[in-house]
């Protein structure tokens, strides 16, 4: 299926294990069975998620014989995350409005208690 | 760096973002700023120097919603809905499309309003009708740059993704 980086990243990283498999490798390279080692999933399990890692680009592995250390690509990550940020800072810019907003009205009503009002819509 | 307010916002599976922040404000305030035109009007318009001169809200069940953006150059931007579900002053379930349809479907927000002592977290989902609309809802109006430092990617890692 043709389908875009930043959904593929995005797409990858939605699984807890391969997120935590890509926090593992940010701290260095490591083999297949160094990376399964803190799972309780099985080797070919991990392998699974390696190729979906691999697929997104988000890891390459070295073909050193039968020991092939796994490392992580950071560029995507980065792209998704400055994808995110720019969604952040625009909503940003409007709840800080909204939080100026929000202390003016409880200015203007001193007495109005912090519970919820009981009238109907 | 940015100047980081407290806005988490995350992927959420393949179709939805995720909002969390904590307003200082009760829960009904905040219900009202979400839900009073005339309150709307006065955060909800954009980007600096856009305004939000239509904005239209009939907070019943299957009630509509419009809002049209201007933008500095005088380009109207136009959105429609309707509201699926209303808890006053906890929860809001409502649809989203714009005139130009760049999503290709309705989107569906959920609003939802947590009190947590003096403050309200609010909590807010987007769900977009397929992955591409949601990877191109920045191209729609959000297009300030930002850079990130990356020296830790395994904190910045939850923060990219939620399942």
């Amino acid at each position: 299926m043709p389908i875009d980086p930043l959904s593929r990243t995005l797409s990858a990283i939605a699984d807890p294990t391969r997120r935590a498999i890509l926090a593992r490798l940010s701290r260095g390279p490591a083999t297949v069975s160094e990376i399964a080692e803190p799972f309780e999933v099985s080797l070919p399990a991990i392998s699974k998620h390696l190729k979906v890692l691999e697929r997104a680009e988000l890891i390459e592995r070295r073909r050193q014989a039968q020991w092939r250390p796994c490392s992580l690509r950071p560029e995507p990550l980065k792209e998704a995350a400055d994808w995110l940020e720019r969604y952040r800072v625009h909503w940003e810019a409007q709840f800080q409005r909204l939080d100026q907003l929000l202390d003016e009205l409880g200015a203007e009503e001193p007495d109005t208690p912090t519970g919820d009002r009981k009238e109907p819509l | 760096m940015t100047p980081h307010g407290n806005l988490k916002v995350a992927a959420r599976g393949d179709l939805e973002i995720e909002m969390k922040r904590v307003f200082n404000t009760s829960r009904s305030l905040l219900f009202d700023a979400l839900t009073r035109p005339e309150l709307v009007k006065r955060w909800m318009y954009g980007p600096e120097g856009h305004s939000l001169p239509v904005c239209e809200i009939d907070l019943t069940v299957g009630g509509a919603l419009r809002y049209v953006w201007r933008l500095p150059d005088g380009t109207e931007m136009g959105m429609t809905g309707r509201y699926l579900e209303i808890v006053r002053p906890e929860r809001i379930v409502h649809t989203e499309l714009f005139d130009e349809d760049w999503t290709g479907g309705e989107t569906l927000v959920t609003t939802e309003l947590y009190e947590q002592g003096e403050t309200t977290l609010l909590e807010m989902t987007v769900r977009y009708p397929s992955l591409e609309a949601r990877d191109r809802v920045i191209e729609s109006g959000m297009s300030e740059g930002v850079a990130m430092g990356y020296d830790r990617l395994d904190v910045l890692l939850p923060t990219i993704a939620v399942t």
